[in-house]
């Protein structure tokens, strides 16, 4: 690791301030990706800025129609999260199914969207739902906040503090992980809204997206056959050793239709 | 850039007070000031799990974790857990099974194994294989250590 | 005493459990720097100039050292283990091992390959100061492949090495098997990748390094499966001193797998090191930096060819290999797919004509050496791969094609084709038991269950033989002044249990209680000299020396008893742990008579001069015979086919491992061997990119580590046929999981893949290569 200064500010105002005046500063949530991106020399931040410290960025709350979690809430803690498992359990075993049980414990929703790794799983999570990350200056769709790979909506200096996930009608995760890294080749979050199905995919593009296709076939009727027939384009997807886009193309539609029995048999 | 900063924690029931550059590990520290040698380092990827500890009570892995971030908290390495004349059920276990064999994932998995046994006073295969996601092991195929963690789990259930 | 054949828990454990192991990591010395190896990003270039002036000038850097120093000071370079004369080519010819200095001086070979080595305060330091030196490379063409080295006008890495062969070997008699092709009635033939494979024990390698000025010697502590043979290497070959001054220890070690058996360049770099800079020096290798710079396993191409007569019995077996040795032929590499394996090609069956050719070739990757069995997993893969697709071939059941031609139990001993005098077996045994154990019959119906999930089944059989012994070094009985037995051996345990199996056996024939015995191992300077572990040959070579030295004690305590109870020498009876007068209620314990022997107390003069090292007595067990170690695996898999995901479901087992001294450590052998061999066929794969030789699969990112949940339990059994060549009547277990378990794995996924159309298969079956082997099958 290249040397830094490390910064553990007590509010948000006083984070956005360090990072406005350290040049090369990077905030660490729960440090899951960035710590190991140190370790290997692979970013040379000059200060590190700890948002552990800032009261009131972790936590659930729950209303009727809406699921909040603060920014430096653990996957953990949403996974286990006994309100989240009752109305929103897609999104609880989406967290359940991060890492392992350790990387749970620490890493965190905030640090992960924030991140934006075109394979992890919450991004599917987001937009699956319709999610708002709201932040220090604003509120942000899930469609409009991962915009390319690693790269998010937020601007420079911008803190995520929350996301708020408007309850589904019902909602289902289905992914098939690396065998190597576990994260996802390909995660396909399917969500019954009252304004209609959403289908996000995570891992088999450069990041999280839209399947319009299957959204308008699970509209019209929300069965698995009625995406049987929809051919998942290759194109523009992600290749490397472990998986080719044919076969990522491929394991979009098993997913989908994986995830659409799970919501069909509860 | 790069000056020492103050660190203060209890580490098995030790205060600890330090500075510490930013940068070091908790796995780090741990090792080379307080010679808890125990912990290990077995990937630079934050997967094999040889570095687990426990922080306020909960497993994480010490090589992913700056000491600083550790600053006000409780942490148990595997020397805290039982000593060789009183030995923690999970322990007593992993001997009575096989459940190690080079010995150099065998803290991590315990400690692990000790977090997991928390919530799972009599947990299935499946939920103890799931569980050791972030525990490598070479040696042992893992079969014996699955019987460990579960005789374990119910040796501490017991009580 | 009883303690051999029983389930005793081990005694090295409580250390381990309790985090109070001492790996080489853990060993402190006063003042010790941090040892850092800058390495090679491209695979093959020429190394124009270096220049580490400005990163000597980085803060905290005490030293950094560059290869042509090396040279200057007349150092030695690394090399295989086999001497040329013992392995040569089939012309007659010398084979070509390469020329490998620590630091490599003018030309890399490999991506990762050592060409500083920089001295710090700390390990940050050390990779600041690493990035400050200045390397001018000239890339050349790289060879990341058997095929790639293969190819005409290909790069040739070695010119000693035309064409890129190293190695070019043969056993057998070709003409005597082409005659047998002649007559054979069918003939099958199967072509077979064997994938490279990184070791990765959970501990990465290291070494710390001392030199002692007073003294002129070096200490050195290191992650091995042997000091002796470190110590033989770097002493004699490369610093050029006398054995007694380098002391090379063995503290615990996080696991080996035929890894840490050989000598790595960084061993003498931090004795070097610490010479020239005053301090000692530790070199620890991070997981990333182990892919690129551990030896790897495995990567050959093999083809094979059995004839049969209209029976279906074998006639003639032929088999062509050529192996990816890495850019360098180190330690054992030369011998893996050659020296290694050529007793057991041919397996459990009769097979009256073997001709085995196999070539070692260079490519620009890292050296391939030991893992895991080392060349017999690789010969057994072949060998059940083909016979079950002979079965098919023929019409008959993988049980019944092999049952056809197994050497039958009647006929041991029995001598190979290739020369193995098998001792014993029982390989129809086996088989039954296994099949009945994995309830063979029923799979049918498991069959059509798992369809109705959707899901494909398969089952596969393989049947694998071992050959293991040799290594023996003498066992030496020590009494200590304290009263304390300390057993010296030659062998080197990282992980097998050798400090409770070997004192259960002392326990056991001394009647000592184990809790008095002591293990001394691996200290090139105290403890006796031996191979180390490796070949799963550990108990066949300390385990009957024990026997041996522990009868000479006897033989020695039974005449100083006698003086003693003033008796003649054959009225003293050895039971119990004591030395009895028989006929008469006295009796003196052995720890007793040790003393009395040792300090030539109450002893007639003649017999304490006799006996200078009072009851302290040393055996080795040099008896020829090799051990068999034989079994059945049958593996059944299930097959997601809309993913590829292939799932193990169950997993059986019967080995003969002769007598089983703890079956405890046995099992844990056998699951471990399993999941390793598990792993290969399913999981991991060292890729290195075609044409740059870059290594693709570099961290546990991409190489995919057998976890927990990617496996059933294991249920393992065994027959106990006793290996009548050496007393104990054991067969090594070491390996053997991992021998077996490859073909078991890849015979039941092609007959989980057989109705979809698949007729071929490779290893490793990753969800991606099952899927897109089903899309071509669909045509």
């Amino acid at each position: 690791m290249y040397a830094f200064d490390y910064h553990k500010p007590r509010s948000l105002a006083e984070a956005a301030a360090l990072l406005a005046e350290k040049a090369e500063g990077r905030l660490m949530a729960g440090g899951m990706t960035l710590i190991p991106t140190l370790k290997q020399r692979l970013a040379a931040p000059t200060d590190v800025i700890d948002l552990a410290g800032i009261p009131g960025l972790a936590g659930i709350s729950v209303t009727a129609h809406e699921i909040t979690v603060g920014a430096m809430t653990t996957h953990a803690a949403v996974a286990h999260s006994p309100e989240v498992k009752a109305k929103l359990p897609a999104l609880a075993a989406l967290a359940e199914g991060i890492g392992d049980p350790q990387v749970r414990h620490r890493g965190t929703i905030g640090g992960s969207i924030s991140n934006a790794d075109p394979a992890a799983d919450y991004p599917a999570g987001l937009v699956g739902l319709g999610a708002t990350v709201v932040t220090d200056r604003r509120e942000i769709a899930a469609d409009d906040f991962f915009t390319a790979l690693f790269e998010t909506a937020l601007e420079p200096g911008e803190i995520v503090r929350q996301v708020r996930f408007p309850i589904p009608l019902a909602a289902a995760y289905a992914k098939f992980p690396n065998p190597a890294s576990r994260y996802a080749v390909a995660g396909v979050f399917v969500a019954r809204t009252a304004n209609g199905v959403r289908v996000a995919v995570t891992g088999a593009g450069p990041s999280v997206f839209r399947v319009p296709e299957m959204e308008a076939a699970l509209d019209a009727s929300f069965t698995a056959d009625a995406i049987a027939g929809i051919v998942v384009s290759a194109d523009g997807l992600n290749e490397d050793p472990h998986a080719t886009a044919a076969y990522r193309a491929n394991l979009v539609k098993v997913m989908a239709t994986r995830a659409v029995a799970q919501i069909l048999e509860h | 850039m790069a000056d020492t900063i103050p660190v203060a924690f209890s580490v098995n029931g030790h205060e600890v007070a330090a500075q510490v550059e930013p940068r070091t590990l908790l796995v780090t520290f741990l090792r080379e000031q307080l010679n808890l040698t125990g912990t290990h380092v077995g990937c630079d990827t934050s997967q094999c799990g040889a570095c687990c500890v426990h922080v306020d009570g909960t497993s994480v892995k010490s090589c992913t974790m700056l000491a600083v971030q550790a600053d006000g908290c409780d942490v148990t390495t595997i020397e805290g857990l039982g000593t060789p004349e009183d030995l923690h059920p999970m322990q007593v276990a992993f001997n009575e099974h096989h459940g190690l064999q080079c010995g150099f994932c065998t803290p991590g998995m315990i400690m692990s194994a000790v977090n997991f046994a928390k919530g799972h006073p009599d947990p299935t295969e499946s939920e103890i294989r799931d569980w050791l996601e972030g525990n490598l092991c070479r040696c042992t195929g893992y079969h014996n250590i699955v019987a460990s963690v579960g005789a374990g789990a119910r040796a501490m259930a017991k009580g | 005493m009883g303690l051999m054949a029983k389930p005793i828990r081990r005694i090295e454990d409580k250390r381990f459990i309790t985090g109070r192991g001492l790996y080489v990591d853990d060993v402190k010395m006063q003042g010790t720097a941090v040892g850092y190896a800058l390495r090679s990003p491209y695979a093959h270039a020429k190394i124009l100039s270096i220049d580490t002036e400005a990163a000597k000038a980085m803060p905290g850097v005490i030293g950094i050292i560059v290869g042509a120093e090396l040279e200057a000071e007349g150092v030695g370079h690394l090399g295989a283990a086999f001497p040329a004369s013992m392995l040569k080519n089939r012309d007659g010819s010398n084979r070509w091992d390469g020329d490998r200095a620590l630091l490599t001086v003018d030309c890399v070979r490999y991506v990762g390959e050592p060409v500083a080595f920089v001295v710090a305060e700390s390990i940050n330091a050390a990779k600041d100061a690493a990035e400050q030196i200045f390397v001018d490379y000239e890339e050349l063409p790289a060879l990341a492949s058997i095929d790639e080295a293969l190819a005409p006008g290909a790069v040739q890495i070695w010119p000693q090495a035309p064409g890129n062969i190293a190695l070019d070997w043969e056993q057998g008699d070709a003409a005597a098997v082409a005659a047998a092709f002649a007559k054979a009635a069918h003939i099958s033939r199967i072509e077979l990748v064997n994938n490279r494979i990184v070791v990765n024990s959970m501990e990465p390698r290291g070494a710390a390094g001392k030199y002692d000025k007073a003294t002129d010697s070096y200490e050195l502590y290191v992650t091995s499966q042997g000091s002796h043979p470190i110590s033989d290497n770097i002493a004699k070959r490369v610093l050029r001193i006398s054995k007694d001054k380098l002391r090379v220890i063995t503290p615990d070690v996080g696991g080996g797998f035929g890894l840490k058996m050989s000598t790595f360049a960084e061993y003498a770099l931090v004795l070097i090191a610490s010479k020239r800079f005053g301090v000692p020096v530790k070199w620890m290798s991070e997981r990333t930096e182990a892919f690129q710079s551990d030896s790897h396993g495995r990567d050959l191409k093999s083809t094979a060819e059995m004839a049969f007569d209209a029976d279906g019995r074998i006639l003639g077996y032929r088999v062509e290999t050529n192996a990816n040795l890495g850019a360098y032929g180190l330690g054992f590499g030369p011998g893996i797919q050659t020296a290694v394996p050529m007793f057991v090609i041919g397996g459990v069956y009769k097979v009256p004509v073997v001709y085995n050719h196999a070539r070692a070739v260079f490519t620009n990757t890292v050296p391939v050496e030991a893992y895991r069995g080392a060349g017999r997993p690789e010969a057994a893969y072949v060998l059940e791969r083909l016979m079950d697709q002979a079965a098919r071939e023929l019409g008959l059941g993988p049980d019944e094609l092999r049952l056809r031609n197994f050497i039958p139990a009647g006929e041991m001993p029995f001598r190979s084709a290739v020369g193995a005098l098998i001792d014993s077996g029982d390989f129809q045994r086996n088989l039954h038991d296994c099949m009945r154990q994995a309830d063979w019959s029923g799979f049918a119906g498991r069959r059509a269950e798992s369809e109705k999930r959707g899901l494909l089944r398969g089952i596969g059989l393989a049947y694998y033989m071992e050959k293991t012994a040799g290594g023996a070094g003498p066992v030496e009985i020590c009494f200590t002044p304290n009263g304390r037995v300390e057993v010296g051996v030659g062998t080197s345990g990282h992980g097998q249990g050798h400090e409770t199996t070997f004192a259960a056996i002392v326990a056991d024939k001394l009647g000592v209680p184990m809790e008095l015995i002591d293990l001394n191992q691996s200290d090139s300077l105290r403890a006796p000299y031996g191979g180390g572990t490796g070949g799963s040959r550990s108990l066949w070579s300390s385990g009957n020396g024990i026997l041996k030295a522990a009868d000479t004690v006897i033989g020695k305590g039974r005449t100083v008893a006698a003086a003693i109870l003033n008796v003649a020498p054959e009225d003293v009876a050895f039971e119990e742990g004591a030395f009895r007068a028989q006929g008469s209620n006295r009796f003196l314990p052995l720890l007793e008579v040790a003393a009395a022997a040792r300090g030539g107390t109450n002893l007639p003069a003649d017999l304490s001069a006799g006996m200078p090292d009072g009851l302290d007595s040393s055996g080795t067990h040099d008896e020829n015979g090799d051990t068999f170690p034989n079994g059945c695996h049958i593996c059944e898999v299930e097959i997601d086919p809309d993913t590829g995901k292939v799932s193990v479901v169950a997993y059986n087992v019967v080995d003969d491992f002769g007598f089983v001294l703890n079956p405890l450590i046995v099992a844990g052998q056998v699951h471990g061997g399993v999941v390793q061999g598990i792993g290969q066929a399913l999981l991991e794969n060292c890729l290195y990119e075609p044409g740059t030789a870059q290594l693709q699969s570099g961290s546990f990112m991409d190489y995919a580590m057998p976890r927990a949940d990617d496996f059933p339990p294991i249920k393992f059994t065994y027959n106990e046929i006793l290996c009548t060549t050496n007393p104990l009547g054991i067969k090594g277990c070491g390996e053997a999981g991992t021998v077996g378990a490859a073909p078991a794995v890849m015979n039941a996924v092609l007959d989980a893949l057989w109705a979809r159309g698949v007729r071929h298969v490779d290893m490793p079956m990753t969800p991606i290569r099952v899927w897109e082997t089903l899309q071509a099958a669909k045509g």
